[in-house]
């Protein structure tokens, strides 16, 4: 089991309260990069300098939660959403707040169906006797985390988090095994992505690279009922042709699979027909940058059990630190 | 009266000239420099007095909501599309003002004795909707009217109950009344004042002229939905009439910068001024696109609460108002006296 992987997916950092998260990641890879900046959003850039070709690859350290917005008179605290979180999966879980304090959620229960499950009828139980009791923990616009642990079974891991805290590791685990790169590398671990993209936007913007590669999770269509898909668990990584937010371009995504090819790396090719990731704000700056996704296949998405592959991910760093050493050629589709 | 004269001039979003004229008017005295860009921001600097190239941006839309032509009956009888988040509930019986001549027109609705019994119970749909400027037909109608002239509300500002006021097109009209105060005081930075054009229509003056200025730090001041009326319970209220400015934590658009939301909160707690949080996570303004602006910037929001907006009858509190005036004023401030100390140091 990686304790690295253990501590990314259970550090906190609900959109916009990524300050957790962006500390560990910091200690983690401050000294194996040559320069490493925190923009004025609150993503981190870091640089392994090299001549050749700009490259960006970037994983969001943000994860889905919830907001207090109101806290009654009994110490009930009303919540809204960070990112996509559903009802139905946030019902009865805990949430954890910045300062450790953990909270059930609870379901206002003289809804006539669950069909009517909304989470402005639900609420989180912080134990507070009363209003008062509650302020002295939490206050309103106070972000909280979904509680969801670590496990592993076999090369089966399960926890809170793995969107995007695996795309991290892969980032992290690349940066530590590369030692000279041809290319002028970018490793930048966004903010906000599940709030739309954007972190990625304004650190594409600084970067401006000549390609870019997003590294994030991807849902999968090999479970009971699941939406045809052909994404798989333990198929190897997942090379993205297109999702809501982007259509990879042919270079980028023809590259990964000749680099994936090259090193006899198993990969599977992704077509997801909804959701996005960063690589749809990147490459829409400035003039356009050729971009691609490296996705791991991920079950159970923004809910606090994910579930992935170890053999997915480490394949994931395999291809990312070969492709971070590709040559790479002239821009334009070829 | 400011205020009566901003929220009586119509400026429909794609059509804020008569707002920007009275805007130019007040501020030209103040700024160093005005320009008007290619979308109709006014983007007017108050030069600081260091030179350390500090930009701090003020932003506050110029535009409302309302209608457009699309068409005429051969009655004579005008047909219109919302331009903006309308609710074509309100729109009946009201009063309204077409085109630069502010010819005025009423909604008209077939009178309830003409209507069959299931046609009361249904909210009318807008593209049933028309407008009645008294035409006799729809020649007389050309000749005055045209396809594409903007059609705002008919509504005075009027002073009512404890301290507040009713008017159109607070939102965000409030807050360009501010900016117009804050222009006048001189800082240690460059103090850009944004009247921006089209957020109502999805933010988009204010992106350009964010990346026209590419600010340090940026504060949009909002005039923003108060919910504490019946029907919504209380843990559903965005805001609260008469407790203060309140201050954005997150919405559709954007997650504020805690740093300076906080600092805004607080500021209004040492100075005495009642404050509140913005309790729902709903809506969003331009905040939105400037935070997002080059390589991102710290953005918050601060707003007036205002009761019905996006209606002729938004209600807003004056006291609220002066104290979002307050402390917009207490914040640029501090910001002063910190970028000086960071100087000194």
């Amino acid at each position: 089991m990686s304790s690295l992987l253990v501590q990314l997916t259970q550090s906190y950092g609900p959109s916009g309260n990524e300050e957790v998260i962006r500390d560990l990641i910091i200690n983690e890879i401050k000294q194996f990069v040559d320069e490493l900046n925190v923009d004025p959003l609150g993503n981190i850039i870091a640089r392994k300098k090299g001549p050749g070709k700009k490259l960006m690859f970037a994983a969001h350290m943000d994860e889905i939660g919830v907001i207090i917005t109101y806290i009654d008179k009994k110490g009930y605290l009303r919540f809204s959403n960070i990112g996509g979180v559903s009802q139905y999966s946030a019902l009865f879980q805990k949430v954890r707040f910045k300062n450790g304090v953990i909270g059930c959620i609870g379901y206002e229960e003289d809804i006539e169906s669950m069909k009517d499950l909304k989470l402005d009828k639900m609420y989180i139980d912080i134990g507070a006797k009363d209003r008062e009791d509650a302020e002295k923990i939490v206050s309103i616009g106070d972000a909280a985390c979904f509680e969801g642990p670590f496990n592993q079974q076999a090369n089966r891991i399960s926890s809170k988090a793995l969107d995007d805290r695996i795309g991290c590791y892969i980032l992290i685990e690349v940066i530590k095994q590369l030692k000279n790169s041809p290319n002028d590398l970018y490793f930048v671990f966004t903010v906000q992505e599940e709030l739309g993209l954007r972190g990625a936007r304004t650190s594409a913007f600084s970067v401006h690279p000549d390609y870019a590669v997003a590294v994030d999770v991807t849902a999968t269509g090999d479970t009971p009922g699941a939406k045809k898909m052909a994404v798989k668990l333990g198929k190897g990584p997942a090379i993205k042709v297109k999702d809501n937010s982007i259509i990879a371009h042919p270079y980028v995504r023809n590259i990964m699979i000749e680099t994936a090819r090259e090193a006899g790396i198993p990969y599977q090719l992704e077509v997801l027909e909804y959701g996005g990731t960063d690589s749809g704000a990147i490459h829409l700056t400035k003039g356009g940058i050729p971009s691609g996704v490296l996705s791991i296949a991920t079950r159970y998405l923004h809910s606090p059990v994910e579930m992935a592959d170890m053999d997915d991910i480490n394949n994931g760093i395999k291809l990312l630190r070969a492709l971070a050493v590709k040559e790479m050629g002239a821009e334009g589709i070829s | 009266m400011l205020l009566k004269e901003l929220t009586e001039a119509n400026g429909v979003s794609g059509n804020e000239k008569e707002v920007r004229d009275i805007i130019l008017r007040e501020i030209s005295g103040y700024c160093e420099k005005i320009s008007i860009d290619r979308m109709g921001n006014i983007i007017a600097l108050r030069k600081g007095t260091s030179d350390n190239g500090k930009k701090v941006m003020l932003s506050a839309h110029m535009d409302e909501v309302g209608l457009i032509v699309t068409g005429f009956t051969d009655t004579g009888f005008i047909k219109f599309k919302p331009v903006g988040g309308i609710d074509p509930r309100i729109l009946v019986s009201k009063k309204v003002l077409v085109g630069k001549q502010r010819l005025p027109g009423v909604i008209g609705l077939k009178a309830i004795h003409l209507q069959e019994p299931n046609e009361r119970k249904q909210a009318v749909k807008i593209k049933n909707m028309y407008i009645d400027i008294g035409a006799k037909n729809k020649e007389d109608a050309e000749k005055k009217v045209s396809l594409g002239d903007y059609i705002a509300f008919d509504s005075c500002y009027m002073p009512f109950g404890n301290n507040l006021v009713k008017a159109k097109a607070l939102d965000d009209r409030a807050g360009c009344a501010i900016l117009i105060e804050m222009i006048k005081e001189r800082y240690s930075f460059d103090l850009y004042a944004c009247f921006t054009v089209q957020e109502e229509v999805g933010l988009r003056g204010a992106k350009v002229a964010a990346y026209t200025v590419q600010p340090d730090m940026a504060l949009v001041v909002e005039g923003t939905t108060c919910s504490d009326v019946p029907g919504a319970k209380e843990h559903e209220y965005a805001t609260t009439l008469g407790d203060g400015p309140a201050i954005s934590i997150m919405d559709r658009t954007s997650y504020s910068n805690k740093e300076l939301s906080r600092l805004l909160y607080s500021l209004a707690k040492e100075n005495n001024i009642k404050v509140q949080y913005k309790k729902t996570t709903l809506g969003g303004n331009d905040a939105g696109v400037i935070h997002l602006t080059g390589k991102g910037i710290p953005t918050a929001t601060i707003s007036v609460p205002c009761r019905y907006i996006h209606s002729p009858v938004s209600v807003m509190s004056m006291e609220d108002f002066e104290g979002c005036k307050k402390l917009v004023k207490l914040f640029l401030e501090y910001i002063n006296k910190t970028k000086q100390e960071e100087e000194n140091e």
